[in-house]
């Protein structure tokens, strides 16, 4: 059983998006940590996880419809 | 609207009922494009007035605006920003931390709009990989201390803004004195580890802290009251923190993306000096400049 996501991958996280279809499908009931191993992006890298448009964490489980956004840190100047 | 006494707390009393009279024998009758008539007081005159009585320009303004005398340098600012906004704006005393891609269009427009005092803080000098974004460097100006380019350029832009430098890099045990006796604080820092020591500050202080940061496409920019948990919903733990730096090594920082952030980062200054609902509070903007979004994310 899958579900699909909308996703959005910002800054030095966009390479990880080239190849990705839109709807994004992931098993029902992932985490939103899952999503990004899934993606084969180094935990570490992300700094911030928003679901519709609220912060989530590593454990947030994810819906069919989702929106998902993944910052790395920004910290210029 | 009657004076409130802007000079009384200056223990002049006398001067300031002198200074009304001179206030309105100097200001002209104007038009504006709607039609309509109001008080002007020109720039020479707030300045030559200023010297005359040997008090900064920013209470003649004051004073002026409290008769219903627009200094002519903020007509364009009137109506978005009322006449009691603007003698708000002039009363406030506001610290840039950081003088680089952010901070330098911050203190510029920050001097602009009228905001009657500025603390400066920066320990660098400009160097020639900053002049790509950094408003306040020149070639002329490479080496100089960023703090002595801002006060230059505020005198230039402003002569009524007290100014306050503090050519030091900010610390744990300094960070508390540039950030006393301030409204607000513009974070216009480089590196996340002292965006957590000005959080501190501010927080120990009792201030807000408007956050912003640039990478690439990317900024994002919050209001951090001392009562909200702040950075940590951005960058977690500061205990566990890594690096210092964030997504710009690798993207850069170009000037687009600094000065559009910088403009949003003294309009939520602006609107949180003048207690204005719609901030950024426990909320992100994000935007990105390649896609063409901007999102408000709710951090809590």
């Amino acid at each position: 059983m899958q579900i699909l996501i909308k996703l959005k991958l910002f800054a030095t996280l966009e390479k990880y998006s080239s190849d990705l279809s839109d709807p994004y499908p992931i098993k029902s009931g992932a985490t939103a940590g899952e999503l990004i191993d899934q993606l084969k992006i180094p935990r570490d890298k992300v700094k911030l996880i928003f679901i519709n448009g609220v912060r989530g964490s590593f454990s947030t489980a994810l819906q069919d419809g989702d929106r998902v956004g993944l910052f790395p840190p920004v910290g210029g100047g | 609207m009657t004076g409130s006494g802007s000079f009384l707390r200056w223990g002049v009393v006398d001067l300031e009922s002198d200074i009304i009279k001179e206030i309105r024998q100097l200001s002209v009758v104007k038009k504006r494009p709607d039609g309509t008539f109001y008080s002007s007081l020109s720039v020479n005159r707030v300045a030559c007035l200023a010297d005359s009585v040997g008090i900064a320009g920013r209470l003649v303004e004051i004073t002026a605006l409290e008769n219903d005398i627009i200094p002519e340098r903020y007509i364009r600012n009137m109506q978005t920003i009322s006449i009691d906004d603007q003698i708000s704006l002039l009363n406030a005393k506001v610290c840039i931390v950081g003088l680089g891609g952010l901070g330098g269009a911050v203190t510029e427009l920050l001097a602009r709009i009228g905001v009657g005092s500025l603390t400066l803080v920066d320990g660098d000098t400009f160097e020639d990989s900053n002049l790509n974004r950094q408003m306040l460097s020149t070639e002329h100006l490479l080496s100089t201390p960023k703090t002595d380019a801002a006060a230059a350029r505020i005198k230039k832009i402003n002569s009524s803004v007290e100014i306050f430098s503090c050519p030091e890099f900010m610390n744990h045990e300094n960070a508390g004195q540039f950030v006393n006796g301030t409204d607000a604080v513009v974070d216009c820092l480089d590196n996340i580890k002292t965006r957590f020591i000005l959080e501190d500050a501010a927080r120990n202080t009792g201030i807000p802290m408007i956050f912003a940061a640039v990478a690439g496409h990317i900024g994002q920019i919050s209001t951090i009251f001392p009562e909200d948990t702040g950075l940590e919903l951005i960058y977690g733990n500061p205990e566990k923190l890594t690096t210092a730096k964030g997504a710009e090594t690798l993207l850069g920082t170009p000037p687009y993306t600094a000065a559009i952030m910088a403009s949003l980062e003294v309009c939520e200054v602006t609107k949180v000096l003048l207690k204005r609902k719609e901030i950024l509070r426990n909320r992100l903007l994000a935007l990105d400049l390649d896609q063409n979004t901007l999102e408000i994310l709710h951090l809590e």
